[in-house]
């Protein structure tokens, strides 16, 4: 069973945000990592880019498959994690501690973000 | 052992005639500033250098080679035999027209044929590659609808069950990717295309497979390309499964605007890593002026060349890969109208009578009563019952000299082994190959350690696929 974290959002496409105020954070969560399996690669955006809700912001690469992931919010691009670029295994080790992008001004979210219980029955569902 | 380990300075071959030009020394600004490092070996040893590395490969001409939505069907040896042909070989592109009219007939010949199994009214040679098509049809898409104007369609509509290659094309042609998921029947969800189509102007188009990678005919495919057309948006056909269709059903009737072929997959030239490939694109009339590359335009005898009157100019220098173009024209004549639909046929029929003899032990992703060409097994199932996944199954094949189906494709089925047989494997090899996959379920229940260990007579066994995507070496360090 896959494992989340109380406090954040979850987003159907297995992203989580953390959003204080007009920040946030965002990563993958432990379902994704785990279903993705090992990741070999990770693609980010730059500091200043754009993200809207809904839309793809960066892909990851496991031996399986590439796979794209979507932003959950609106907003700038502040900070990005380069440390994932390197270590890409580190999103595998603790999807919650792996964050990708740091976002300000956000301006709007998806309609349908999950709290952590939520989202736990929603992956159940998916594994059914 | 590498071909740079084996080298010794000073070995070669002597077989060069004596040089009978003057000899000019490379001028100082041209000169390379490194060693050149090309090895230096013995006729001899580099013959068995190679035929050592095919001993350790498996090809079609070694065993079953199931792979999914590459068409891996046997190369006949007569389409070797015609592209070897002196005047086919001992000719330069450059060339006048008229000491070339034979090659240009192949090239006219082929086109003809392409357009007759496609449905379409133009077809270019020029691309290399099945992506290479891809991106080829996307810029005639581009070229039209800027030569209307309507330079705000920039959206190409994917399925989500589409080959790879589909949103990296349209990435690459500028466009942006709307994703769209399957029915739960793996087929395209026609009220969600409706919903993102209606009234959108910034629609470029849709690219399809069809059938799809799960091996189903859409049966809805009128009415996709249709609410397409309606918005404005042009239908691109993705020939990736062309083989399981051509003489029955046509891209250009189904509404499709343009396609492209694979000639390595469905007209039986050698595959890919280094076949070389080529991905002929089709086009209805409407598209036609902005086709790439020659126009061949004349008769037989009399042909000659010009470009499009609104051409986007060169995909691939002169005719693409000509030799190739001579083996897949080789092989539409020799299969004729009645062989060619033949071939589907017996591609379809060997899918069905796998994927039903397989059904007694494996799961069949969205279980259709029928396939086309090729089917996916969903291992899911057996994975969490037993922990042996797809890839533990498709290296268990390598020890009975099987090449593993494609594994983890599509991405709509997570646990995927998708298997094309094609039509040029005997019901012998067929029933040896399901006797293996039965036989490799088996061993998931009862000794699965044997499965995690897998393979263990092949030239390498199990590699460290993570840690060589993480820590790729990838050339040999002097």
């Amino acid at each position: 069973m896959a494992t989340t974290m109380a406090g954040l959002l979850y987003a159907k496409s297995h992203e989580w945000v953390k959003i204080e105020g007009d920040t946030a954070t965002i990563g993958i969560s432990d379902f994704a990592q785990s279903e993705l399996g090992d990741l070999v690669f990770v693609n980010l955006p730059e500091e200043g880019d754009e993200v809207e809700a809904g839309e793809v912001f960066a892909d990851v690469e496991s031996v399986k498959a590439v796979s794209d992931i979507y932003s959950p919010i609106s907003g700038t691009v502040a900070e990005i994690n380069e440390e994932l670029l390197d270590a890409p295994e580190s999103i595998n080790e603790d999807a919650f501690a792996a964050w990708f992008i740091k976002v300000e001004g956000v301006s709007a979210q998806a309609d349908d973000l999950m709290t952590a219980e939520e989202y736990e029955a929603f992956c159940e569902s998916e594994e059914a | 052992m590498l071909v740079f380990e084996k080298s010794r300075p000073g070995r070669g071959i002597s077989a060069l005639p004596a040089c009978d030009v003057d000899i000019v020394a490379i001028p100082e600004k041209d000169a390379r500033e490194s060693e050149l490092h090309l090895p230096e070996m013995a006729e001899v040893d580099i013959s068995r250098h190679y035929t050592e590395l095919a001993k350790k490969a498996h090809g079609v001409n070694d065993g079953f080679y199931p792979l999914g939505s590459c068409t891996m069907k046997y190369n006949p040896r007569i389409n070797e035999a015609m592209a070897n042909l002196p005047g086919f070989t001992q000719i330069h592109p450059l060339q006048p027209v008229e000491t070339v009219q034979g090659c240009l007939e192949v090239l006219k010949e082929t086109e003809k044929a392409l357009c007759a199994i496609a449905g379409m009214s133009n077809m270019t040679l020029q691309p290399a590659a099945g992506a290479h098509g891809e991106f080829t049809g996307l810029l005639l898409i581009k070229a039209y609808h800027e030569a209307n104007g309507e330079t705000q369609r920039n959206k190409i509509i994917v399925p989500d069950s589409a080959h790879g290659t589909n949103p990296a094309s349209a990435v690459m042609a500028g466009m942006k990717v709307i994703n769209i998921d399957s029915t739960p029947d793996g087929l395209v969800d026609v009220a969600k295309l409706r919903e993102v189509c209606e009234g959108n102007n910034e629609i470029a188009g849709l690219m399809l497979t069809n059938p799809n990678t799960a091996g189903l005919f859409d049966p809805n495919i009128k009415e996709i390309t249709e609410i397409v057309h309606e918005c404005g948006g042009q239908c691109y056909y993705d020939g990736a499964n062309l083989n399981a269709i051509m003489g029955w059903a046509r891209p250009g009737d189904m509404g499709f605007d343009c396609v492209h072929i694979n000639l390595h997959k469905t007209f039986s030239t050698p595959h890919a890593c280094g076949g070389p490939g080529a991905g002929p694109v089709g086009c209805k009339e409407h598209l036609a002026k902005f086709m790439p590359g020659a126009v061949i335009e004349g008769e037989k005898g009399n042909y000659t060349l010009s470009k499009a009157e609104a051409s986007l100019g060169e995909m691939k220098s002169f005719f693409g890969n000509f030799t190739v173009i001579v083996k897949a024209l080789t092989y539409i004549k020799m299969l004729g109208k009645e062989g060619i639909p033949e071939a589907s046929l017996n591609a379809v029929l060997n899918a069905n009578y796998m994927m039903k003899k397989l059904s007694e032990k494996y799961d069949i992703a969205f279980n259709p009563a029928v396939c086309m060409h090729e089917f996916i097994m969903d291992i899911g199932r057996q994975a969490k019952e037993t922990g042996i996944t797809a890839m533990d199954i498709a290296k268990g094949l390598l020890d009975n000299d099987i090449h593993p189906p494609t594994m983890y494709f599509p991405l709509t089925v997570h646990e995927a082994l998708m298997a094309e047989p094609t039509e040029t494997e005997s019901k012998e090899t067929l029933d040896n190959a399901i006797e293996v996959f039965k036989s490799l379920y088996d061993l998931a229940y009862n000794d699965a350690e044997v499965l995690h260990n897998a393979p263990v007579t092949t030239p390498v066994t199990r590699l460290d696929e993570v840690g060589a995507a993480r820590n790729p070496i990838l050339k040999y360090e002097f």
